[in-house]
């Protein structure tokens, strides 16, 4: 009985999941048709007098996608070996569970925080003609993916059995040497993985990129476009959506963002995935 | 072991329906009641929904007129023009207010689903053109205004400010504000294909606009004169180099000496009738004593 309520649960997510996609197909496909490829793949976006030139959301998602993750990989999985290999139990105790709320602080108060205290100390400090630029909104991804980051890395560090500790001290290294070049090494394969899982979570977040980046949708190809203002996939989605006519071109372009959007994150989550089957198929370390 | 687990779960699930149903009935019954208003004969709803200038004095009109009215209920909320449009046109409010005329496309839609909309002027907007308090800058003509969101002036000292970038900021795409300003001014009301710049950062609310204009120096925003606070500093328009630079208020706009001014509209689904139609009427006339308090411009006619 319970098996069955289970398995009939388990199964209607999956529908519900294949629905979604369905819904995201049908709407958004019609835009690849109706609006001129080169068009859909111009440099401008201006839906309003229909140039739906994708490009510039596209480079701007993953200019500060990559951006946060640059940041947030070296402070990861820092932390996560401090808190897992090197910080006495106590510490652990009271770090790890401030690291899951850390996860809980909602995107729009950190975008809140951004605008307010971010953006100018950003505008002054680094003489960028304003403050809403990609890198506010990749520090700000960088913060929000860290505790995706540290948990999972720190998950990975955990699995390392005890007995390569064991044999690095026994071989004459340093509690530091064998952290770093045997217990990270043989973890290698579950910190790539928190490293997708986090950039899936910065991919796709909205309402924080939204209030600092600045939503210029121009092309970030220049060398400090770091430092200027970009706009990404779902910020346009986010500040559009709520105007469009159903139907209208516009809002197919949208739904035609959404697959793009989803193409990308599902890449990103399939790399994630593969690695973990591959290290499973060679029997070392999830 | 199994078999007697099984059952109470069987019970424990009826049980549990059995209360959502029972409570499902009492929510129903209990929501039933105020909705008819059959006691009372009279009670009217009004659906106000659209654009985000209008919203404020929208609000201010549907209280005071509440108080007036009692068996009025008014419920106001914002989203944009477009969403209050499309809503009309799905049938959704009674009441659409936008900060720009409807589109021809969107007429077209709304016959299609057999509405007829009617417009009424219910106020006029000025739109200012505001800069940090410590701008230098105390007038733009039309033209400098345009090249400045076109890029072709990037530098505040070109329009005799300092040394300082400019940084674009705008409203949404898909706020009233924003088509008003590209057509009216970075194409000065004539038939061309300029449009912002790349450059321009989108702001989705006002408020965005008002705290990056407060804070940073280079900024040059526009938004609704209702919306402008005392930390922004506005600037004086002229609508060419040898004609008087002239800063937005009350009395500017209404003697249309102002360049970048518009009017507001309502639409209703169709000639208004009843409740809806005492409703516009009384905002084209006594409810104008609002409008000025908000910041906008009252309809001449009231003065």
């Amino acid at each position: 009985m319970i098996e069955l309520a289970i398995r009939v649960l388990g199964f209607s997510t999956v529908g519900f999941v294949g629905l979604i996609f369905l819904f995201l197909l049908r709407e958004g496909i019609p835009f690849f048709f109706e609006v001129p490829i080169d068009n859909v793949f111009g440099t401008r976006w201006y839906p309003t007098f229909d140039l739906f030139g994708t490009w510039p959301l596209i480079l701007g998602s993953i200019l500060v996608t990559v951006t946060a993750i640059i940041i947030a990989l070296p402070l990861g999985v820092a932390t996560a070996v401090f808190v897992r290999e090197v910080a006495p139990g106590w510490a652990r105790e009271i770090l790890k569970p401030m690291i899951e709320v850390l996860a809980g602080i909602p995107s729009v108060v950190l975008g809140f925080f951004g605008m307010t205290v971010i953006a100018p100390y950003i505008r002054t400090s680094l003489g960028a003609p304003t403050g809403l630029t990609a890198f506010t909104g990749a520090l700000i991804l960088a913060y929000m993916s860290l505790p995706t980051i540290i948990s999972v890395a720190e998950d990975a560090l955990d699995a390392v059995p005890k007995s390569y500790r064991d044999a690095g001290l026994a071989m004459g290294a340093t509690e530091w040497q064998t952290i770093w070049r045997v217990v990270v090494p043989a973890a290698r394969s579950g910190i790539v993985t928190a490293v997708m899982l986090g950039m899936g979570r910065a991919i796709g977040e909205t309402m924080a990129v939204m209030m600092v980046t600045g939503n210029a949708a121009r092309m970030p190809l220049s060398v400090d476009s770091l430092f200027r203002p970009v706009r990404t996939m779902t910020a346009t989605v986010a500040a559009e959506m709520g105007e469009v006519a159903q139907g209208a071109v516009h809002y197919h372009a949208l739904f035609g963002i959404g697959i793009i959007l989803f193409v990308l994150t599902f890449a990103i989550n399939l790399a994630a995935a593969s690695t973990i089957f591959q290290k499973r198929r060679k029997g070392g370390l999830r | 072991m199994k078999q007697p687990s099984s059952k109470t779960i069987y019970r424990c699930v009826a049980f549990f329906l059995l209360v959502s149903l029972t409570l499902g009935l009492m929510a129903c019954t209990s929501s039933d009641e105020p909705e008819p208003g059959n006691e009372s004969g009279s009670t009217v709803a009004i659906e106000n929904k659209g654009s985000d200038t209008l919203v404020n004095v929208a609000l201010a009109w549907a209280e005071t007129y509440m108080e007036s009215h009692p068996d009025v209920r008014l419920s106001v909320t914002g989203g944009g023009s477009g969403t209050g449009i499309a809503a009309m046109i799905n049938g959704t409010v009674d009441v659409a207010n936008a900060s720009r005329a409807m589109k021809p496309e969107e007429i077209d839609a709304a016959n299609e689903n057999g509405i007829h909309p009617v417009q009424f002027v219910v106020a006029r907007d000025a739109i200012a053109v505001v800069v940090h308090p410590s701008n230098p800058v105390d007038g733009l003509t039309l033209r400098e205004i345009s090249d400045i969101y076109t890029r072709k002036i990037t530098n505040w000292r070109e329009v005799g400010g300092e040394d300082r970038p400019i940084v674009l900021l705008s409203r949404e795409s898909n706020s009233g504000t924003y088509v008003y300003f590209l057509e009216n001014v970075i194409r000065l009301g004539e038939e061309s294909d300029l449009l912002f710049s790349p450059d321009t950062l989108l702001m989705p609310s006002s408020e965005g606009i008002s705290s990056e204009v407060r804070q940073n120096p280079n900024a040059i925003g526009y938004d609704g004169l209702g919306y402008v606070t005392h930390d922004q500093k506005v600037v004086a328009v002229a609508r060419a180099e040898t004609e008087p630079y002239v800063l937005p208020s009350i009395e500017t706009v209404n003697a249309d000496e102002y360049p970048i001014s518009r009017p507001l509209y309502m639409y209703t689904p169709g000639e208004p009738t009843g409740a809806v139609k005492t409703y516009v009427e009384w905002v084209m006339t006594e409810g104008q004593v609002l409008v000025s308090e908000l910041g906008f411009v009252p309809l001449q006619s009231t003065e």
